[in-house]
């Protein structure tokens, strides 16, 4: 069996920023992906990521603490307010580093890191490398993963892609490794690890109508969920409010933050008429303009099919093309639109979930030797929603805060007890039995048709604007899904690179991850944040300013609630 | 609409030669390649393979052979390409793991040769080093790069030559010569001026015709050409 000290789940940002702190520690560790790091979803962030560093003329007098009452404010106070001034304290030194390690960030005229406006920020502090900061970011640590393996003697970097994290074993409440299905030959393999990080994205594909890349299933929450962690605040999503028509493809804040106007059908810039948008308009948080654009298209100012319109013509050729050029190149593939010449067409979609794995600000589990940062993880620093250019942000401050942390767990936990073999053994024999029983199958249910169901059920009624009833019924519909799923059969039955086994099992965390998402927003009888009732359209701090913690069972996800940490900004209402 | 993919079918497991498959795959205004092949995987056939992530033309997963082009499956819409038969293959001169899927650790091997990470002469400021928007210019191009291989797929010579570094790694190398924050310049001037490194293109400009994103290795590789002849030159001095 293969020893690691650190085994990294996940190989965005937050998990290769979290594999470099242990390696730095001279730890052995190792890095597992299910697609090669630098496919991860953080290559697609486009606008930016935030920190007070006061280079813009206007940011003369931003501060760590205005960050942070700005990303509060923004979470309509359900973050912990310890967590979050922790990121916004680390935010300029974990961007100097980047810098440092030749992240190609854009310039200001003096040569400092350029920054521009952005939802909900009281300055322009959003650090941007044109409109591919995910994927500078991406490749700036890609690279420095490599500068690791390049001074590893024995082995002390190791990556290992195209790996799918199927379990993590537990021998008395301690997470001893994992046990994970090698993709290209279809077989299981048990590794032991002292500590595993989960750093696995998001799992906004649950939904229809999602700016996700394909591979955000969730399956990386549901691993550590089916052992006994908690996942926190599941039912907060954030819909981001410009993504094209039809696709759903993501278009940057940074679009609006550069000075794109949101039009309706009218030719007017509607968030004016609504009074929590009429001030900071386009530059409103995300949950609010999103809300606003759908009860424009409700009210009849939206165009057929349900979309608004982003009207960049007036920034002017040249900014467009040096500031927002994949913008313009992915208008142009997928909407067929060029923005310098016409307004594109947008439709709020489906982009963040700030819930995720219950940690504490050391990025540490419920489960001893068990971490996880970034968006799989709920520290909570984005609350009940979150700021634009935060999380980028939360990725490497959290990625380094989790390696740190489990790396001192390493070095002061002494070896593992004698039994931590025979505990993995059965785990992947466990895992074994279950693949084996479903390349057998002969169910008559199919992924396509579930997936489909849970896509559709989760957007029409799990959306920007939720009622009691909409969600009774997608409960059922979602409960219903589940049951299914335990009659699943395959076509293929190959092991090597069989993807519809691969995506089959991803399903079974999605359709978990989707009931606790359900059942969190069903029991939160208030509107905060991204979760809007009608039924209850005004926040209750005296009933719910609590985090919900999803614990898995059989028949559904049981919560419990959590206080939130408040210090120094008491709630008041939102306003923008 | 519909029109008939041909794909290369091929599992080491059971198959001893590749061979083409046919798929009729229903079209929709707007649809991409990628959206085909996931209707084809999702209800004709679940035993094919092939590499998806971002679907939005950005992570690089997807390059393949497409009618003889080399493009990125999600961001060609399938109207676009104006044929009812669309013929899709891996990317040549990698070895398959399974159809569409290729082993892309010779490309990655070459691409970490390059030392594909900055290295300054200088201990880091407390802030950000500076750098003039004329200096930042210079590595727009060369930082695009989304590493989908098709480059390296489509040169004559790294088809045919193992041991050269190939369009992707070259260009990579100048993203850092090209960097004013780098101060290892000789060092990654000596790692590409080798027989395998620049000297070995022979300006087929393959790479440029397949790059998905427009970029042009072979710029790269004449700019690295012309700094290592000025460096000699310099030296002879």
């Amino acid at each position: 069996m293969r020893n690691f000290n650190i085994i990294v789940v996940g190989g965005g940002l937050a998990g290769m920023r979290a594999l470099i702190e242990g390696n730095r520690r001279n730890l052995k560790v190792a890095l597992f992906s299910k697609v090669h790091p630098v496919r991860s979803h953080s290559i697609a962030a486009q606008g930016g990521i935030n920190a007070a560093l006061g280079n813009h003329p206007r940011g003369f007098n931003d501060s760590v603490e205005k960050h942070a009452y700005d990303t509060i404010k923004g979470s309509d106070y359900l973050a912990d307010q310890d967590a979050v001034i922790k990121m916004c304290t680390e935010a300029p030194g974990r961007i100097y580093e980047m810098e440092h390690w030749g992240c190609p960030f854009s310039r200001a005229e003096d040569g400092k890191i350029a920054q521009r406006p952005f939802g909900g920020a009281g300055f322009p502090r959003t650090c941007y490398a044109a409109d591919r900061t995910g994927h500078m970011l991406l490749h700036t640590l890609y690279g420095q993963v490599v500068k690791f393996e390049h001074w590893a003697e024995r082995g002390e970097t190791v990556v290992m892609d195209e790996w799918l994290v199927t379990a993590i074993a537990m021998d008395e409440g301690t997470c001893v490794g994992i046990v994970a299905l090698d993709l290209a030959s279809g077989r299981l393999e048990a590794f032991h690890s002292d500590a595993v990080v989960f750093a696995t994205g998001g799992a906004c594909r649950i939904y229809g109508n999602s700016t996700n890349a394909v591979i955000n299933t969730g399956m990386g929450m549901a691993v550590p969920y089916w052992a006994g962690v908690p996942l926190k605040d599941m039912e907060f999503i954030q819909f981001h409010p410009t993504t094209l028509y039809g696709t759903n493809i993501l278009v940057t804040e940074g679009a609006r933050g550069e000075g794109g106007f949101l039009l309706n059908n009218k030719g007017e810039r509607f968030l004016a008429n609504y009074p929590d948008s009429k001030k900071a308009m386009e530059v409103a948080p995300r949950d609010i303009v999103s809300r606003n654009i759908i009860r424009e298209i409700e009210k009849g100012g939206g165009f057929p099919g349900g979309y608004i319109l982003l009207d960049l013509r007036h920034i002017g050729a040249r900014k467009i093309m040096e500031r927002l050029p994949g913008i313009r190149e992915l208008c142009m593939n997928f909407a067929g639109v060029d923005p310098v010449e016409k307004p594109v067409p947008v439709q709020p979609g489906a982009h963040y979930t700030m819930g995720g794995i219950d940690t504490n600000p050391l990025g540490e589990c419920k489960i001893k030797g068990l971490y996880s940062a970034g968006e799989s993880a709920c520290v909570s620093v984005h609350g009940a929603n979150r700021l634009g250019g935060n999380s980028l942000l939360e990725t490497i401050v959290y990625g380094k805060i989790a390696g740190e942390s489990a790396g001192e767990y390493v070095v002061g936990k002494g070896s593992a007890g004698p039994s931590y073999e025979k505990v993995l053994n059965n785990t992947l024999k466990r895992e074994g039995e279950k693949l084996d029983r479903l390349l057998k199958s002969n169910g008559k249910e199919r992924m396509v048709i579930l997936k489909e169901e849970m896509n559709k059920t989760m957007a029409e009624k799990v959306g920007i604007f939720r009622d009691a009833e909409g969600l009774k019924d997608a409960l059922a519909r979602i409960t219903d899904l589940r049951d299914r799923y335990k009659k699943i059969g395959l076509t293929s039955h190959g092991r090597s690179m069989n993807q519809e086994m691969m995506w089959t099992i991803e399903l079974g965390g999605s359709l978990d991850v989707a009931d606790a998402i359900l059942r969190g927003a069903l029991a939160r009888k208030e509107s905060r944040g991204s979760h809007f009732r009608k039924d209850f359209p005004k926040r209750d701090d005296g009933k719910w300013l609590k985090h919900s913690l999803a614990y898995y069972s059989e028949k559904g996800a049981v919560l419990e609630y959590a206080p939130v940490t408040i210090s120094k900004f008491q709630p008041k209402e939102r306003e923008y | 609409m519909a029109v008939f993919f041909k794909i290369l079918r091929f599992d080491p497991e059971s198959d001893k030669r590749p061979r083409f498959q046919k798929y009729e795959v229903p079209v929709r205004k707007g649809m991409t390649l990628l959206e085909g092949l996931f209707y084809i995987q999702e209800r004709v056939d679940g035993s094919i393979a092939f590499r998806a992530s971002c679907r939005a033309g950005v992570c690089g997963s997807c390059g393949m052979l497409i009618n003889d082009s080399f493009r990125l499956a999600c961001e060609t819409q399938i109207e676009t390409l104006k044929r009812t038969e669309i013929t899709l293959r891996p990317q040549p001169h990698l070895p398959i793991i399974k159809d569409l899927v290729v082993d892309l650790r010779p490309f990655w091997g070459k691409f970490k040769s390059v030392k594909p990470y900055l290295l300054a002469r200088d201990q880091p400021p407390a802030k950000e080093r500076p750098q003039s928007q004329a200096e930042r210019v210079r590595i727009n191009n060369v930082s695009d790069c989304i590493l989908c291989a098709n480059c390296y797929a489509a040169c004559p010579i790294s088809g045919t030559d193992d041991e050269y570094l190939g369009p992707q790694a070259l260009l990579q190398a100048n993203r850092f010569l090209a960097d004013s924050r780098d101060g290892e310049g000789d060092m990654r001037m000596d790692i590409v001026e080798g027989e395998n490194g620049v000297f070995r293109c022979h300006t087929a400009f393959a790479c440029q015709k397949a790059c998905p994103k427009d970029l042009d290795p072979s710029e790269s590789i004449a700019d690295i050409k012309r700094k290592i002849t000025l460096r000699y030159l310099k030296r002879r001095r």
